[in-house]
C-alpha cells in the first residue's frame, strides 16, 4: 500500500519524465498502428468486397492472437537489430491481424440487399464499395482498429527491453526508479490504455452512419482494456 | 537513457564457434542444433511447466468462481471487476512487484500468470453456462434430474465449447506472458531472449523467439483438436 502512495507521489514529482516517456510511447504506438492500418485495412476491405479468402482473413487473427509478443520482438531483434524500427515492425505484426479480420468481416457481412440495390441503381463496383459497403462497414472496421490500438499501447512497454523507449523504460529500470517507479509506470500505462480505448470509442461513434446508430447496431462501446500483454 | 542491450555483442565460445557464429549472423543453424539440448531443450520444458501450472490453477479458481457467480448474481460483477483489474497490470511490472513478497521464485511468476488467466476463463465459463438453452434445463428438470445432475449432465456439456475456447485463449496468452516471466529469472523460453539481450547474440534471439511462436501455435492447434474430440456433437450439427 505504501508503495502505491509512493507511486502517486512519484507521478507528481516526475511529471516531466512521465510526459517525455508518454510522448515516446505514443509515437511508437501511433507509428505501429498507422502502418498496420495502411497494410491491413485495404487488404481486408478488398477481400471482403470480393467475398474471397475467408479462410485466410479469419484465421490470420487466430494465429496473430497466439503469437507471443516478446518472441516476435526477439525475432525482430535478431533480424533487424536494436531500436525503434525493430520494435515498430514487431508491433505491426501483432496489430495487423485483428484489423484485417475485422475489416474483412465488416465488408463481407454488409447486407447483400443493399449491395444489390446499389448495383441495380447502376453503380460501378468501386462506387458500390466506396458509397455503400464502406460506410456500412466502418463501425466494425473501427472496432478492430480500437482493439489493436489498445493492444499495441499495452504491448509497447516490452519495447523498452529492445531499446524502443516509452513508458516501459520506467518499469524495466527498477534499480533507477525503485518499486514506486514500477507502479507509477504501470499506472501511467493503464491510464494511457484506457484513454486510447476512449478516444477510439468516440471515433467509432462518429464514423457510425446515423441510420445504424438509431437501430442500435453500434458495436460495443464499453471499455475493454487489457494491459497485461505488456 | 539506460540501454539494457549490450553495444558490443558477446559471442559464446568465440574461438570454437563457426564462421557464422563469429560474425554474429542472423541465424546460425549449426550453433542452434549443436546447442539445442543445452540451451533450449530445458527451457522449452520449463515453459510448458510454467504454462500448464498457471492454466491449471487458474482454471480451478475461475471455474469455481463461475459456478458461484452462476447461482449468485452479485458475485459475478465483483469477481469480474477483480479479474479485470488484475488484467490491467502490465506483466513486466507484475512480475517485479511480486519479488519483494515471494522472491525471485517460480511462485512469483505463477501468481502473476494465474492472475492473468482468471478473466478469460471466468468470462468464458460463465457465458457458456448462461447460454445453455432454458428448454434443455427445463426438460432435464422434468425428467427428474436434481440440480447437481442438471449441472453435470446438461449444463456443463453444453457449455463445454465456450469453456474450451477460454482455455485455448488463456493458454496462448500464458505462453506469451511466460516469456516475460524470465525477467525475474524463472526460466522458460524468455531466458535465452534475456540472455541474448545481455550478449547481443542474434542466433539466440531468433531461435528462442521462433521456438516460443512454435510452442504457442502447436498448443493452439492441439487444443482445437481436443475441443473437437470432446464435443463431437458440435461437428455433427454443422454438417
Amino acid at each position: 500500500m505504501q508503495t502505491f502512495v509512493d507511486a502517486i507521489q512519484f507521478l507528481f514529482d516526475n511529471l516531466g519524465l512521465i510526459w517525455d516517456k508518454t510522448v515516446e510511447h505514443l509515437a511508437l504506438s501511433g507509428a505501429a498502428v498507422g502502418v498496420a492500418m495502411a497494410i491491413a485495412i485495404p487488404l481486408g476491405v478488398w477481400l471482403g468486397h470480393l467475398h474471397r479468402g475467408s479462410f485466410l482473413a479469419i484465421n490470420v487473427s487466430n494465429v496473430g492472437r497466439a503469437l507471443p509478443s516478446l518472441a516476435v520482438i526477439s525475432i525482430g531483434l535478431g533480424l533487424l537489430g536494436v531500436g525503434f524500427l525493430n520494435v515498430m515492425v514487431a508491433l505491426v505484426i501483432l496489430a495487423a491481424p485483428v484489423m484485417l479480420t475485422n475489416a474483412y468481416v465488416a465488408v463481407e457481412q454488409v447486407d447483400p440487399d443493399a449491395v444489390r440495390a446499389a448495383r441495380g441503381m447502376g453503380m460501378r463496383p468501386l462506387q458500390t464499395l466506396l458509397r455503400v459497403e464502406l460506410p456500412l462497414a466502418l463501425p466494425l472496421i473501427f472496432a478492430g482498429i480500437r482493439t489493436a490500438a489498445v493492444y499495441v499501447v499495452a504491448t509497447a512497454p516490452l519495447a523498452a527491453l529492445a531499446g524502443g523507449g516509452g513508458l516501459g523504460d520506467i518499469i524495466v529500470n527498477q534499480p533507477t526508479y525503485g518499486p514506486e517507479g514500477v507502479v507509477a509506470g504501470s499506472i501511467a500505462i493503464a491510464l494511457l490504455a484506457f484513454a486510447t480505448d476512449g478516444v477510439f470509442a468516440l471515433l467509432q461513434h462518429f464514423v457510425t452512419p446515423r441510420g445504424l446508430r438509431k437501430r442500435g447496431k453500434e458495436p460495443r462501446l464499453e471499455p475493454q482494456v487489457e494491459t497485461a500483454a505488456a | 537513457m539506460i540501454s539494457l542491450i549490450a553495444q558490443q555483442p558477446v559471442i559464446p565460445e568465440f574461438e570454437r564457434g563457426s564462421e557464422c557464429v563469429r560474425e554474429n549472423k542472423q541465424f546460425c543453424s549449426d550453433w542452434f542444433f549443436d546447442n539445442f539440448d543445452r540451451v533450449f531443450g530445458p527451457r522449452v520444458v520449463e515453459h510448458i511447466e510454467l504454462t500448464a501450472i498457471a492454466v491449471g490453477i487458474g482454471f480451478v479458481i475461475a471455474f469455481t468462481a463461475a459456478l458461484i457467480a452462476y447461482n449468485r448474481g452479485w458475485f459475478e460483477r465483483s469477481f469480474a471487476i477483480f479479474a479485470a483489474f488484475l488484467y490491467t497490470i502490465p506483466s513486466l511490472a507484475f512480475f517485479q512487484l511480486m519479488v519483494p513478497i515471494t522472491g525471485l521464485s517460480r511462485t512469483s511468476a505463477e501468481i502473476a500468470l494465474v492472475s492473468y488467466t482468471l478473466l478469460i476463463l471466468f468470462r468464458n465459463t460463465l457465458t457458456g453456462l448462461q447460454e445453455v438453452p432454458e428448454d434443455a434445463r427445463m426438460a432435464a428438470r422434468a425428467m427428474g434430474l436434481t440440480q447437481g445432475q442438471i449441472l453435470r449432465r446438461v449444463e456443463l456439456p453444453l457449455a463445454l465449447p465456450a469453456i474450451m475456447a477460454g482455455i485455448r485463449i488463456a493458454t496462448v496468452t500464458t505462453i506469451s506472458l511466460a516469456t516475460v516471466a524470465a525477467f525475474i529469472g524463472v526460466g522458460g523460453l524468455g531466458q535465452p531472449i534475456f540472455n541474448a539481450i545481455q550478449s547481443g547474440f542474434k542466433t539466440e534471439f531468433v531461435a528462442a523467439g521462433l521456438l516460443a511462436v512454435l510452442l504457442a501455435l502447436v498448443a493452439d492447434a492441439l487444443l482445437v483438436l481436443l475441443q473437437r474430440i470432446l464435443t463431437p456433437w458440435a461437428r455433427a450439427r454443422r454438417v
